[in-house]
């Protein structure tokens, strides 16, 4: 069954969210879902772009309360 | 009943946690309140980043280990059997010869690994330098050399996030010293969209790369390496030729934390203030153990292990808290054979790289020795 890994990657400098994410992937099942949380507006473009090049699916962003919330499914 | 303090794993966090510990616990050690034991896998202690140095002949080999027993205070005894499963509701480790060691208080030390057997061809066709085997062959594939094309490969997640820059550095530096740059490429592979996970170290590189003539990709996740062909092929579906490939391999965390089903990947979901393990009141969690979203490395093992050992005394002298973790890092960078530059940052306050310096260079040839005061919990 299909789960939901959470990335609390606020405030994270290094290696930072992208990576948070890379990593994260790597463990997960395909269909999983991470959510990754980061202060860093720049992961809401980062992040989706990096999704789209490898071929995973991009859930959602969502951004409030200070930091955006971004999901992934493992897709591959 | 004495207070069993139990640290599962020998190296510099878990040593500092129990060096530290013995400093501020002294009179509770002496009187039999408190009791601290350390389960480790090696008699020798090793100083990690010394390894960068060995594919170039610039440290000693002699250098980079110590007796574990010596390094740690003799009032902790040091139990060489590693943990295979850490069973957390009934407070117990039980170790490789099946023996049982109950706890009040868990220190996780158990640290990470490399994993280049998770990337189909790695372990034929790429050389590293993360461990003493694999830095020993990198060296003597070095000494073979004579010009061609490098390809040094990042890959995630990896503990100490300035080496590959440094490798990239020196490895230039040590072309240039041999007369072989000028028909030698370096190309230099990440993971994301720009040079470094730090902002700032990454605009940093650009120029720097640029004025040693050294190439990029970026998005570059690995998927294979062929051996034969020598080729290494991103999930992104760029395919570099090599002459001579350095990687820096995926790492995961220990088997004994997924076997013990206590996180995905070997990496213990953590509190980043208190360091305790996510849902426990009486286990913390150190260094690359951890799966917070800091680097990987020996600062971040010591700052946390720093305050680990300020928690843990305070909660058995004085029942509460002493202060929080805030994130805190630090880390020299080299950039070639004779210059050097730092960083440091915490959970708020971004890094800021200053110019590079033979001096910084000096401190951290001069660190590489200080290191063990800093394992006894001295420095």
């Amino acid at each position: 069954m299909a789960e939901r890994h959470k990335v609390d990657a606020r405030g994270a400098f290094c290696p930072g969210p992208l990576m948070e994410l890379i990593a994260t992937l790597r463990h997960a099942q395909i269909g999983d879902e991470i959510e990754v949380w980061s202060t860093d507006k720049g992961s809401a473009k980062d992040i989706p772009e990096w999704v789209k090049k490898v071929r995973h699916e991009l859930v959602a962003v969502n951004e409030g309360s200070g930091y955006w919330r971004i999901i992934v499914r493992k897709a591959k | 009943m004495a207070k069993k303090i139990l640290i599962v794993g020998g190296g510099l966090a878990g040593t500092i946690v129990a060096n530290g510990l013995c400093r501020q616990l002294r009179d509770e050690l002496g009187s039999g309140s408190v009791t601290i034991t350390m389960i480790g896998a090696s008699q020798t202690h090793m100083y990690q980043p010394g390894l960068l140095y060995v594919p170039f002949g610039r440290i000693r080999e002699s250098e980079l280990f110590r007796d574990q027993r010596k390094v740690l205070d003799r009032q902790v005894p040091y139990i060489v059997d590693p943990a295979r499963r850490i069973d957390v509701d009934k407070r117990m480790v039980v170790t490789e010869s099946g023996k049982s060691h109950a706890y009040d208080f868990l220190v996780i030390a158990t640290g990470s690994r490399i994993r280049p057997d998770t990337v189909p061809g790695m372990t034929e066709g790429a050389h590293w330098f993360y461990d003493l085997e694999g830095a020993r062959k990198m060296r003597d594939a070095l000494e073979q050399f004579q010009g061609g094309r490098i390809v040094v490969n990042v890959n995630a997640p990896h503990k100490c996030p300035v080496a590959p820059i440094e490798i990239t550095l020196m490895l230039r530096d040590h072309l240039a010293a041999r007369g072989i740059l000028d028909r030698s490429e370096i190309t230099y592979t990440y993971p994301i969209g720009r040079l470094h996970g730090l902002e700032p170290v990454a605009q940093w590189m650009v120029p720097e790369f640029e004025r040693c003539g050294i190439k990029s990709e970026i998005f570059f996740n690995t998927k294979s390496v062929d051996p034969k062909a020598k080729t290494i092929t991103s999930e992104e579906g760029t395919t570099l030729q090599y002459d001579l490939l350095v990687t820096i391999p995926p790492h995961t965390g220990q088997q004994v934390i997924t076997d013990s089903e206590l996180g995905m990947g070997g990496w213990v979901p953590t509190e980043r203030n208190t360091l305790l393990r996510e849902g426990s009141s009486n286990i913390f969690v150190v260094g690359d153990t951890t799966n917070l979203p800091i680097s990987k490395a020996g600062s971040t093992a010591h700052f946390e292990a720093d305050t680990i050992v300020d928690n843990l005394s305070s909660l058995i002298k004085e029942d509460r808290w002493a202060r929080h973790y805030d994130g805190k890092v630090f880390c020299f960078v080299e950039t070639g054979l004779n210059t050097g530059t730092y960083v440091w940052f915490n959970y708020l306050t971004p890094p800021n790289p200053g110019p590079p310096s033979q001096m910084i260079h000096w401190f951290k040839l001069a660190y590489n020795r200080l290191y063990w005061l800093s394992a006894r919990g001295l420095l």
